[in-house]
């Protein structure tokens, strides 16, 4: 038994947050899951990190600059070569104020 | 001699068609009569361009006697389905990129083109390069050359059984948690996955950004470091590659270790560790010991915390990376929904299998408001740590070696049910990730018919002194000769 336990509204929750969607069965079974993978996260309370910045970049690599040259981009056609529906040169999507 | 030229290395390949005793063109086509052969039971290529691939090679022939030829120069690979290629469907082994085509080509590949290479074709992968196994490509699961009812390991599975079988004679994958290293320790072969930063990322499709790094998986150690002569350097479409000088690696491959100091991290050989496994590995660092390295046991003891660290961090990119698939640009799209939003949903739920969509949960909840500090913040200070304690190890160590996966390579289907199960597959490689260093997987041993793969890690951009550690072990021992029976 886990101390964790994410109701099936919370995980709705979380999937729209991300504009997934998803399914009442998989709503149960991440419920369980997640729950579980959550719960083993616990163990890093155990780690005293009073004191210790984030680390931000793998390496040890700081910003970097370079000359701003401007070089030919992808034509248009092969951008939108891709594009599920397309209007003079342009990616096409549904309203998004109604 | 021509029906075995699948299963011979870069550099036995390469002299060959220097003397001119053998030509691209025929590579390829025994490597194709191979795939032919095997295919139907390996299935480790998502897609074969078999057409490309005979007129690659035919101008790779004519670079050769124009007296142009790189050690690469018309030598097959597969290319892990994550790695874009101009024209040629690359597809994650997602439903939500079957059908995308890049207009661009990964820094990679255009890195292979300029030299002559031949591409035999994509490789399967565990969908969007999560998984352990190759059982989440969208697609079909990839087969264990050593035994068919066996995965191959993940995510790179495809290149690893493709390698391993003789239908690629090398292949480049990526490594985000392990996952060029355990599908090579899995699969009897050598992986590497390299300094973050030392290879560009440039057209790798993105799991998890700090941590993705591509590398190549050989049948020997030289391959290895040919394979990294060609991919390694700073591009200035990945800003953060890094810039530095990179040595011809091949120069590394010099016989002799005596007192190089390899430490052995004990938290690595725990109960978690198949008892096979680190048997096979205390003979290994026997050898070591023989050939004149100083062999000591030391500790790191955050080990135990970077499971959890990196399955925060890696999900939590993934959920930010992953938001580009809207359904608008290209991808999936599923067109038949009232609104932008229900559509947008509906793409993403028929786009994405269950793995993905369980870590893009994870990180949605671990980077959302209330739990942002909780979680990745915690995370990311831990990784910290953790890198801190790597650096202070290295000041001490050239070296440290562990097993690469705590198991040999496990049945089809037997983790399939439990994700917490499946992800302490990664134990033993993740750390290298979070800590951005080089490691190496070799293969170092059977257990019951199946390979054993031991890692060797080392401080960021010492990839020469873990090719020269691993070419010696490879020198004293015969793994990198055997070969599946298929």
């Amino acid at each position: 038994m886990n101390s964790f336990n994410l109701g099936p509204e919370e995980v709705q929750e979380i999937a729209q947050l991300y504009r997934l969607g998803i399914t009442q069965e998989e709503i149960e079974l991440f419920r369980g899951q997640l729950a579980n993978i959550l719960e083993s996260f616990q163990v890093l309370e155990g780690v005293d990190t009073k004191d210790i910045s984030p680390t931000e970049h793998s390496g040890d690599l700081n910003s970097v600059m370079r000359e701003d040259n401007t070089s030919p981009p992808l034509e248009s056609t092969d951008v939108l070569s891709n594009a599920p529906l397309q209007e003079n040169d342009f990616f096409k999507v549904k309203a998004v104020l109604e | 001699m021509s029906q075995d030229l699948h299963y011979l290395t870069i550099h036995e390949l390469h002299e060959l068609i220097a003397k001119r005793n053998v030509s691209s063109v025929e590579i390829i086509k025994d490597v194709l009569s191979r795939i032919e052969s095997v295919e139907s039971d390996v299935k480790s290529f998502v897609s074969i361009q078999s057409d490309s691939a005979l007129k690659q090679a035919s101008v790779a022939d004519g670079l050769v006697s124009a007296g142009g030829s790189n050690p690469l120069t018309g030598i097959p690979t597969q290319l892990k389905d994550n790695l874009c290629t101009l024209g040629v469907n690359t597809t994650c082994a997602s439903r939500m990129l079957e059908n995308f085509i890049p207009p661009y080509n990964a820094t990679v590949v255009n890195k292979l083109n300029e030299i002559g290479s031949v591409f035999v074709g994509k490789g399967n992968m565990d969908e969007f390069a999560m998984g352990s196994s190759t059982e989440n490509s969208a697609f079909f699961p990839t087969h264990n050359p050593w035994n068919l009812e066996r995965v191959p390991g993940g995510s790179s599975g495809g290149p690893a059984a493709a390698v391993a079988a003789g239908e690629a004679i090398y292949a480049l994958g990526s490594d985000t948690g392990g996952s060029i290293r355990q599908p090579a320790s899995l699969c009897g072969i050598v992986g590497l996955k390299p300094t973050y930063g030392l290879v560009s990322r440039y057209g790798l499709i993105a799991f998890a950004s700090s941590l993705d790094q591509i590398g190549p998986m050989t049948r020997d150690v030289t391959d290895c470091a040919i394979v990294l002569n060609t991919i390694a350097g700073q591009d200035k479409m990945d800003s953060t590659s890094i810039k530095s000088k990179t040595p011809d690696y091949t120069k590394a491959l010099t016989t002799g270790i005596k007192g190089l100091r390899i430490g052995i991290p004990k938290e690595y050989y725990s109960t978690d560790i198949d008892t096979d496994v680190s048997e096979a590995l205390r003979i290994a660092i026997d050898k070591f010991a023989d050939m004149g390295a100083i062999i000591e046991e030391m500790s790191l003891p955050h080990t135990e915390y970077a499971l959890s660290v990196y399955y925060i961090l890696a999900p939590s990119e993934a959920s930010s990376n992953l938001a580009r698939y809207d359904g608008v640009k290209y991808g999936l799209s599923a067109l038949d929904a009232d609104s932008m939003w229900q559509a947008m949903e509906n793409t993403k739920q028929q786009g994405f299998g269950p793995e993905v969509k369980r870590r893009i949960m994870l990180g949605t909840y671990a980077l959302s408001s209330g739990y942002y500090d909780a979680y990745y913040l915690k995370a990311q200070k831990v990784r910290t740590i953790i890198r801190e304690e790597f650096r202070q190890a290295f000041e001490r160590y050239d070296a440290l070696i562990t097993p690469t996966s705590p198991s040999t390579a496990f049945k089809i289907g037997e983790k399939m049910s439990d994700p917490t199960h499946m992800y302490l597959s990664d134990i033993c490689t993740i750390p290298a990730n979070i800590a951005g260093i080089p490691a190496i997987s070799i293969p170092c041993g059977f257990a019951e018919g199946l390979p054993v793969g031991m890692q060797i890690m080392a401080k960021p951009m010492a990839e020469d002194t873990i090719l020269r550690l691993a070419f010696n072990y490879e020198q004293a021992t015969q793994w990198q000769d055997m070969r599946p029976q298929l």
